[in-house]
Parts: structure tokens; sequence; C-alpha cells
């Protein structure tokens, strides 16, 4: 079984995002990068689908800058097998993602392709589906849990969807992307950074690849959120009941 | 400008919230940008929600009855759509970001060949598009460069249209390729709940880690939650535990929320949660640490310990309501 990842460096989650004066983009002085966080969780289920196989290979993609090789490598020090780098200076729409990715599943003919559901830097929730419909696999979005039949033929993926949980199926190939719940990243381990020094990653360069990547969806300008100012504090209900009534009328 | 087609989720054979507020999202959509707003529901037994569709005034609502659409599935779902599209001289396509919307919409737009802007707020003037980008931290004014233009809506961006003159029914049938019918629905397991849809309701009770466990959800939280009449919500780090089932997560990767009034209780408000409620119009936060960031979005704050608070605070509602 071949499982293509493909994974997104984007600014940590923990670090405070700020808009440059000119709306122009935001601050990157002292952003630290990471991988997707959706992305990791996809890489998790991959390679417990290749441990329970106990055999098949995880392959990382990644498109972007050069640094991308950092998370890159972080994703094989966690266990994948290989990584390809596809470099783009530009900047992408998901659709443009998806095209890159679905000529790399051309050349590389996986069984599934894992994606996050979401990119926390645009949020567009996109690339995934976006993919499928381009290569006319079937795609289960937002999975919390995956099921590969015992012949490996075909999987049954859960999903979190409003209202509860849905489980639909599918034959082989497929798209699937991750929720939160799918599992716990592991942390790469010692071995697995000594180990992920030596393996392959393998760069490319988008504009090799002969896709239209000019994107569709373009970002004019960038602005902070209208802030909202803290309100009153208070330290007994009785209080906060008077002015939820009296004041915001709520209650 | 062509036609703007709106997609409406049909629930249980009728039209939920979210899709009246699709259709007015398509509507000040036409009003901005001129074009007939035209309304596609999709399914098998849809009689009653073709009905309902045709109760708000848009000019045509396309109803795609087939027994292979019985249950949404995001392959035969987009081919039918992509069709509807071409058919129709459609320059537009709008759905509401739910669960559904969010699956569906990027692969129609992938089919058509197009980009998409999620989650839009605004339509503005000039045709590009308002969307939040950062778990909120800022906003983007996006435009799509295709003549065809693929667009989700956030729901509290946009309020549910008003009934208005019938329109139009057109029952169209289309055709479904093979690579348009590879998933299979398994089954649904619903969440059971006698209490308000999360996304819906007036009054939102969220509760975070502080509550510490699923029983002191039930002990403490439901009551309040139930006095109210409200829908219970719930941090990441109050799903991850399994304190509450997952679809009650609000925030950048759950659901978004804008109520009257949202009650946050023993949740510290990270920007990943703020990002789903921080438009409500009003915001209660109860948390006993004084320097919990979500005090700095909260119009009223009370410090203190949850476990004492919450059952007061029911006590008093109970009170008030009396
Ligand atoms: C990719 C990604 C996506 C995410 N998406 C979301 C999302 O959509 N929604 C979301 O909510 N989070 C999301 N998060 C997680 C987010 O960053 C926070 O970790 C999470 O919101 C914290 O939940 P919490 O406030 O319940 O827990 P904590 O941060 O642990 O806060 C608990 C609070 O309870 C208070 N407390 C404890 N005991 C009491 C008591 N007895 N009385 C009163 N107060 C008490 C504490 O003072 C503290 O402020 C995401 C994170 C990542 C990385
Ligand atoms: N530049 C990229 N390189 C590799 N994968 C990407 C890239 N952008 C997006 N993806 C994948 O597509 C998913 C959804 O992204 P998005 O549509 O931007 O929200 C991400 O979680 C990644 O798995």
């Amino acid at each position: 079984m071949k499982v293509l990842v493909a994974v997104k460096r984007v600014p940590d989650p923990e670090t405070t995002i700020r808009v440059k004066s000119d709306g122009s983009g935001i601050e990157t002085d002292n952003i630290k990068y990471v991988i997707n966080p959706f992305d990791e969780i996809a890489l998790e289920e991959a390679l417990r689908i290749k441990e329970k196989l106990g055999s098949g290979e995880v392959i990382l993609v990644s498109i972007g800058v050069k640094a991308v090789s950092e998370q890159l490598r972080t994703g094989l020090a966690m266990g994948a097998d290989r990584a390809i780098s596809v470099g783009c200076d530009q900047e992408l729409d998901s659709l443009g993602v998806a095209r890159i990715l679905a000529k790399i599943v051309e050349q590389e003919s996986p069984e599934i392709v894992l994606l996050g559901k979401q990119a926390i830097d645009d949020d567009a929730n996109q690339a995934g589906q976006m993919l499928a419909a381009l290569l006319g696999w079937p795609q289960a979005t937002f999975a919390s849990e995956v099921e590969l039949s015992d012949d490996q033929q075909s999987v049954k993926v859960t999903r979190e969807v409003d209202g509860g949980l849905e489980t639909v199926g599918f034959a082989l190939p497929g798209i699937i992307t991750s929720d939160l719940r799918l599992n716990e990243p592991r942390y790469a381990s010692l071995p697995g950074i000594m180990k992920a020094r030596k393996k392959e990653i393998k760069e490319i360069a988008a504009a090799d690849l002969g896709v239209d990547i000019t994107p569709r969806l373009t970002v004019q300008m960038l602005e902070p959120p209208t802030k909202k100012e803290g309100g009153k504090k208070v330290e007994t209900v009785a209080e906060l009941m008077t002015l939820l009534h009296d004041e915001a009328k709520v209650i | 400008m062509g036609n703007i087609l709106v997609f409406a989720e049909i629930q249980k054979g009728s039209l939920p919230k979210s899709s009246l507020i699709t259709i007015q999202a398509g509507k000040e959509a036409a009003s901005k940008l001129g074009g007939d707003v035209l309304v596609a529901v999709l399914g098998s037994d849809i009689e009653a929600a073709t009905q309902e569709a045709a109760g708000y005034g848009t000019a045509k609502v396309l109803a795609v009855s087939d027994a292979a659409l019985e249950h949404y599935l995001a392959d035969s779902y987009a081919a039918v759509l992509e069709q509807l599209v071409q058919a129709n001289q459609v320059t537009m396509l709008v759905a509401t970001s739910t669960a559904i919307g969010k699956d569906l919409l990027p692969r129609v737009a992938a089919r058509l060949g197009v980009g998409m802007a999620s989650d839009v707020v605004e339509f503005n003037e000039d045709g590009t598009l308002q969307r939040p980008m950062y778990a909120g931290n800022t906003v983007a004014t996006v435009a799509l460069d295709d003549d065809i233009k693929v667009v989700s809506v956030r729901s509290t961006a946009f309020d549910a249209a008003q009934p208005g003159d019938r329109s139009a029914v057109e029952q169209t049938s289309v055709s479904l390729d093979a690579d348009a019918t590879k998933l299979q629905f398994v089954s649904f397991n619903e969440t059971q709940s006698d209490r308000p849809n999360l996304t819906e309701a007036s009054i939102v009770v969220s509760g975070g880690r502080g509550l510490k466990s699923g029983e002191n959800f039930t002990t403490y939280l439901e009551p309040l939650v139930d006095e109210l009449g409200a829908a219970m919500g719930a941090s990441r780090a109050a799903v991850d535990a399994g304190f509450v089932p997952n679809d009650l997560q609000v925030g950048q990767t759950g659901k978004v929320v804008a109520p009257d009034l949202y009650i946050a209780v023993g949740i510290s408000g990270a920007i990943q949660h703020l990002a789903g409620m921080k438009d409500s119009k009003v915001i209660v936060a109860v948390n006993k640490d004084p320097d919990a960031p979500i005090f700095n979005v909260a119009d009223y704050g009370l410090v203190a310990d949850l476990f004492k608070a919450v059952p007061e605070l029911t006590e008093a509602v109970k009170k008030a309501k009396a």
C-alpha cells in the first residue's frame, strides 16, 4: 500500500499573527513554522496504516518555498519513508495546490492520498476535495476513523459532520482528509530524527510539471479584524444577573 | 452578470435555517452584482422541500429528484451541481459553510476548473469578497478571477431569507457518470439531543476543560443550558477529552456561532476558540483566572469558581423567569 500525504508549512498556531501596516500580508519576522496540525494527523494515520499492514510506503509531498524541507524532515523523522519537495515561490490557491498534487499522484500512483481538512493559515478547506474532483476519485473529508478492509481494496471512513458521525465507504484509490479526532500524532523519536537525515527528499520545480497554477483566488488586502473591547468584570452572580437583565437585556 | 445558483441543503425532508441563509446570501449577491437567483434542491423524495424552497421570491427552483441522490454524497452531488451551473448560465454558485457545503463546493469548483472563496462574510459592490483568514486574526479582501465564481458563505454573516413570491419550479434530470457514483453511504450515527441547534440558537452556553469531566457537563452545565433554552457548545479541549460529542466544538476548526448571548464556562479563550464565537452579540465568561484571555472579548466577566457560580446562575435565571 502506497500512501501519499500532503503537508503544508504554516505559522505555528501558537504564534500571534499580525497584519502588515500596508495590508499586503502578515508580519513574518519571528514566526515559527510547523507542519499544518491537520497534516500531522494525516501523516500519523498513514504511518498507522503502514504499521498495521506491516508493509507499504508513506510518501510526503509539500509545495512551497525551499524551506519546506524543514517540515519534510520532521515528517520523515516521524516515520515517513521519503519526501517530495515541489519548489514554488509564487502564491498558490487551493486549486493550484490540487493541480500540482494531481500530477504527483499521476507519477506515484498511491492507493490513498491523505491531506488535512484545512490549512490553518488560509483556512480554505478545499485542496483535498479539489484533488478528488481532478482525479475523479471518491473523497472522505473530516475523517475521525479510517478502517481499511481486510483485502485492502476498500475503506470505510467515519466523518465528523453536522449533527453526528457519518460513515461512507469506497473502493480504493481515494482521498481522505483528517479532522482533529482521527488520532494523536506521535513525536519524532531521536532514532527517528537520525534516520530521517538519510532519507530522500526529491526536489522538483512546480514550473516543470506543466500545470497551470495561476491563482484564481487572489488576496488583495488584509486587515486586522475590528477589535472587541473587554467589558466589565464582576465577582458575584447577583451582579452579573443585574447587568444581563438591566443593561444587556438578554435575560 | 449571469444567474446566481444557490444550493439549498435538505435535512429530514425540509430546509434547515442554513439553507434560508444561503438563499439570502444569494439575494444579497444578486442585489450587488445583478443576475437572478436560482435555487437547487437535490434528493430522492423532495416534493415538500421543493415547494418550501419556492416560497422565497427567487426566480426559479431547480429540482433534481433521483434515487441515486437519496443520501448526500460529494461525488454525485458535485456532478449534478456542475451540470446545473453549465445548463443555466450560472456565474456564481453559493452554499453555506455547513459540513455539506464545505465538502461539496470545492469539488464542484474543481470540476468546473475554477477557484473558490470559502467562508465569505460579505459581497462587495466591486465584485470582491470579504473572508476571514488565520483563525480570524485577519479579514481578507479577495477576488475570484474566473467567469464562474464559487463561494461558500458563513452562516453568521447573513440573515435567513424572508418568505416572498412563489418561484417557478423546474424539474431537471441529470446524468451521473462512473466517477460520480464511487462513494457509498454506510450509516449516520446521529447525536441525540432535544436542544436547539448550535448554529441556530439565540443563546449558546459552552463549556471547556475547566469542567473537568463529562459528568460535570451533565451536573453543572446542562441545567443552565436548559433553563435558558440554549444550545450547548464546547471548546476543542473539552471535545478532545471526550466530555461531549465532536460536533459541539466551537471555533476555527469547528462551528462558528454568533448568538445574542454566548456564555463561556471554564474556557480560557484561545484564538482558535475566539474565531468561532467572538461575533456573538453579548459574551459572558465564567473563569476563575482573572487573566484568562476570554475576558478580553467578554462583555461581562465573572471571576469565580464555576462549580459554585454556575449552579447559582442557574437558580438566578430560574427566579428571573418566574
Ligand atoms: C489546529 C488547531 C485547531 C484548533 N481549533 C480549535 C477550535 O475550533 N475550537 C477550540 O475551542 N479550540 C481549538 N483549538 C485549541 C485551542 O488552541 C485551545 O487549546 C483550546 O481552545 C483550549 O480549550 P479550553 O479553553 O477548554 O482549555 P484550557 O485552555 O485548558 O482552559 C481551561 C480554563 O478553565 C479555567 N478553569 C479551570 N477550572 C476552573 C474552575 N473551577 N472554575 C472556573 N474556571 C476554571 C482555567 O482558568 C482556564 O482558563 C485548536 C488548536 C489547534 C492547534
Ligand atoms: N502548499 C501545500 N503543500 C502541500 N500540501 C498542501 C499545500 N497546501 C495545502 N495542502 C494540503 O491541503 C490541505 C487543505 O488545504 P487548504 O485547502 O489550503 O485548506 C492541507 O491540510 C494540506 O494537506
